[in-house]
């Protein structure tokens, strides 16, 4: 297929992105599940080029990913760790990326536990950059393959000029403050037309946050009563220890999501995502992870072809 | 020492109520003559000081020298070398050195470096040993070393206990003063820049207003309980600062005082995803609401000095990912002009209340002599030029470090030169 243009040749975050750029990537995801993933092919788009996944913060499921995609297009990855590197022996983040480009790459996967750290870099090098995750800022592959999760779902072609988001009413729930996962998934479902509301204990939402057009709720079963879909947000131990919720187990009784809590659930075909891993019987409980409104499976399955569809597009967009 | 001869300048000291144009002759670190059509002696270095201001010099009561420990950011000698091409005769040198500013020893290290320089250096000593907020630093010992002011500054006296008891010790010494950097380190944990809707859009971890108005509250309250102790709020830079103080003040509280930075009355939160690390300080830059309240509060008089919190980093420090890059920005060298622009220019103050802002309120509250112009005086004057419009050259500047926001401004208030006893400094900017 002719690969649309991006209006940018970053993948800094969403929030950069233009609604015709993410439905752009989404129309070329949905080709790249059915013409790769659904017939086995071995696509040869990216033969010749060489992508590094420089992960400075841990994280193998978006590494392995990134990884599949580049490899399943024909490209080869270097993956580069802050441990095994140079950073380790006190480089900064710049030096350690120059040295990189200078063995000619053609795009840079970032993962840094700094907010706007691939922000940082876009200014001051070659290379294009691909967010896999800064701090607790934006994570924006994550969102593009959630969205896309939805509209397989939602999107209609006989009516090819709407998202198919328009009118449903999507809540994220947990850890807002402290996720990536939020900030991205709040601009992609704006710019798509959705309702976003977000839920969770107040000390786990952030100030501000209705400047991002967003809606407030502390009750789960609200939430889940007007939702078409919930993103399930990871709730870690450590938020414990910092005094924002008093125990795990007093997080789960209040916005856990269990099989009971959707029993009086809506008509509306609800659809529970969650980047993973889950905490069982924390955020969801067992029978709801695998039950049928449960698309997690799916989305790490989108996500290997959404990232294909992104690296395709920007280093296309290059040549 | 130059003699000169500066003919037709403006004088203005607000403090001995002066406002005449006159020409001015200096000789040997001393006002020689001040009057109309004045003879110039052979060899004297005569300028047309027309559209020229002198007042009397401006002093920066908050700044980073880095030395002792950090001379790869700034010197004794870059430092004031920058003082002096932005206008300034006289700065107080923060504590928050290695080793810290808390034995007389570094105390007089750091005045004996300074003594040949055209600028007057004071040194602020730390309140508690090793700024650790556990012991109280040899308050006597530093006093009788010169220091009249105490701060723990790059942080925050944690303990109200010891706060408490240090406004007692110090009471003891006639003109100490207590400082604090006003921070509520329990809820800053970790921040990269001012809590609130831009820093959830940016991912960051924020430091609320709340956090340095508790504290200003707190040690107001402790500085009364103490016997009406004077107490000087660093950096300031929320609505609720200002309303503490104000209440302050109008309880009759006149020794509670403050000071804000050019960077904080000029720029919000907003600036932070044009300048990055350069707009990246401590503390840090916030809303449009606090910072209208800092004009409010200079408009109404609140706001007794303008300091620059002066605070150099080299290069390969700042650049580096924001919430990993250190706090702080230099100032020196901008502060007159953008002081002159945004608050004289633009009506908020008058000139004469920005010299009492920049010169004659520091001193004050420091305990220092006010230069005043008059014949036989010693000469500790800033000139600038009021009307004349300028851009901001980063090149031009003579401190060590290059991390500011304002680099390529258009700004109106240029300095011209200073002069202090006998040194006679012109401005390169």
């Amino acid at each position: 297929m002719n690969l649309p243009k991006l209006s940018v040749r970053h993948l800094l975050g969403i929030r950069e992105l233009s609604r015709d750029d993410i439905l752009s990537i989404l129309h070329v995801a949905k080709h790249m599940r059915e013409s790769y993933l659904e017939s086995g092919n071995k696509g040869e788009t990216l033969q010749g080029k060489t992508i590094v996944n420089l992960f400075v913060e841990d994280s193998t499921r978006t590494r392995n990913s990134f990884h599949l995609a580049a490899t399943r297009l024909g490209a080869s990855v270097l993956n580069v760790t802050g441990e095994g590197s140079s950073l380790s022996k006190g480089e900064t983040l710049l030096d350690t990326v120059r040295t990189i480009e200078a063995m000619d790459v053609d795009a840079i996967v970032l993962r840094h536990p700094a907010a706007c750290a691939p922000h940082f870099l876009a200014d001051r090098c070659a290379s294009a950059f691909l967010n896999a995750g800064d701090g607790r800022h934006e994570h924006p592959t994550q969102a593009l393959l959630d969205a896309f999760t939805l509209y397989e779902r939602w999107y209609d072609a006989t009516d090819p000029e709407k998202s198919g988001f328009e009118g449903k009413r999507v809540t994220i729930v947990g850890d807002i403050a402290h996720g990536r996962v939020a900030g991205s998934n709040i601009h992609i479902l704006r710019k798509l037309g959705a309702e976003v509301m977000v839920c969770g204990p107040p000390t786990l939402i952030p100030r501000g946050i209705e400047e991002l057009g967003v809606g407030v709720t502390y009750n789960i079963d609200e939430a889940i009563r007007s939702s078409d879909a919930l993103t399930m947000l990871r709730m870690q131990l450590e938020r414990q220890k910092q005094a924002l919720v008093p125990s795990l187990a007093e997080y789960s009784r209040l916005y856990g999501v269990t099989h009971h809590r959707l029993a009086q659930a809506n008509d509306r075909g609800l659809i529970i995502m969650h980047p993973g891993p889950v905490n069982r019987g924390v955020e969801l409980d067992s029978e709801t992870a695998d039950s049928e409104e449960s698309v997690k499976l799916r989305q790490v399955a989108n996500g290997v072809v959404v990232r294909m569809a992104v690296l395709a597009m920007l280093l296309q967009s290059d040549i | 020492m130059t003699s000169i001869l500066l003919q037709n300048i403006r004088l203005l000291n607000p403090e001995q109520k002066l406002d005449r144009r006159a020409d001015v002759l200096i000789v040997g670190g001393k006002i020689a003559g001040i009057g109309e059509n004045l003879d110039a002696p052979e060899g004297v270095d005569t300028r047309d000081g027309s559209s020229w201001v002198a007042a009397p010099g401006f002093y920066d009561m908050h700044i980073h020298l880095r030395e002792p420990g950090a001379t790869h950011k700034e010197t004794i000698e870059t430092g004031c070398a920058s003082a002096a091409n932005g206008g300034f005769t006289g700065l107080a040198c923060m504590p928050n050195t290695s080793p810290a500013i808390d034995s007389a020893e570094v105390v007089h290290s750091i005045l004996w470096k300074s003594q040949n320089l055209p600028v007057d250096v004071n040194v602020v000593g730390a309140t508690t040993v090793g700024r650790k907020g556990e012991t109280l630093a040899p308050m006597g010992e530093l006093y009788e070393a010169g220091v009249r002011m105490f701060s723990d500054d790059g942080d925050c006296v944690r303990s109200p206990e010891m706060m408490r008891r240090a406004f007692e010790y110090a009471s003891q010494f006639e003109e100490a003063v207590l400082s604090q950097h006003c921070e509520e380190h329990t809820m800053t944990v970790g921040f990269a820049m001012n809590e609130g809707a831009v820093a959830t859009r940016l991912g960051m971890p924020g430091y609320p207003d709340i956090a340095e108005e508790l504290i200003i509250e707190r040690d107001i309250r402790l500085a009364e309980f103490c016997g009406d102790r004077p107490y000087h709020v660093s950096h300031m830079s929320t609505a609720g600062g200002v309303e503490s103080v104000r209440s302050a003040k109008a309880r009759g509280k006149t020794n509670i005082t403050c000071e804000v930075t050019p960077h904080h009355f000029l720029l919000t939160d907003e600036a932070i995803e044009k300048y990055w690390s350069n707009a990246k300080m401590n503390p840090p830059l916030r809303t449009e609401e606090h910072r209208h309240a800092l004009l409010d509060g200079f408009r109404d008089g609140t706001i007794d000095a303008i300091a620059t919190d002066h605070a150099p980093h080299a290069l390969s420090e700042k650049e580096i990912e924001f919430p990993n890059a250190p706090n702080g920005i230099i100032g020196l060298e901008t502060s007159l002009g953008l002081s002159y622009t945004y608050l004289v220019d633009a009506g908020v103050v008058s000139l004469e209340r920005l010299i009492e802002l920049m010169a004659i309120n520091p001193r004050k509250i420091l305990s220092l002599p006010i230069p005043f112009i008059e014949e036989g005086a010693d000469t500790n004057l800033t000139i600038f030029a009021p009307e004349e419009t300028w851009r901001v050259d980063t090149t031009k500047f003579l401190t060590k470090s290059r991390n500011t926001p304002f680099n390529g401004w258009e700004l109106k208030g240029k300095p011209i030169g200073v002069v202090n006893r006998g040194d006679v400094v012109w401005s390169g900017l």
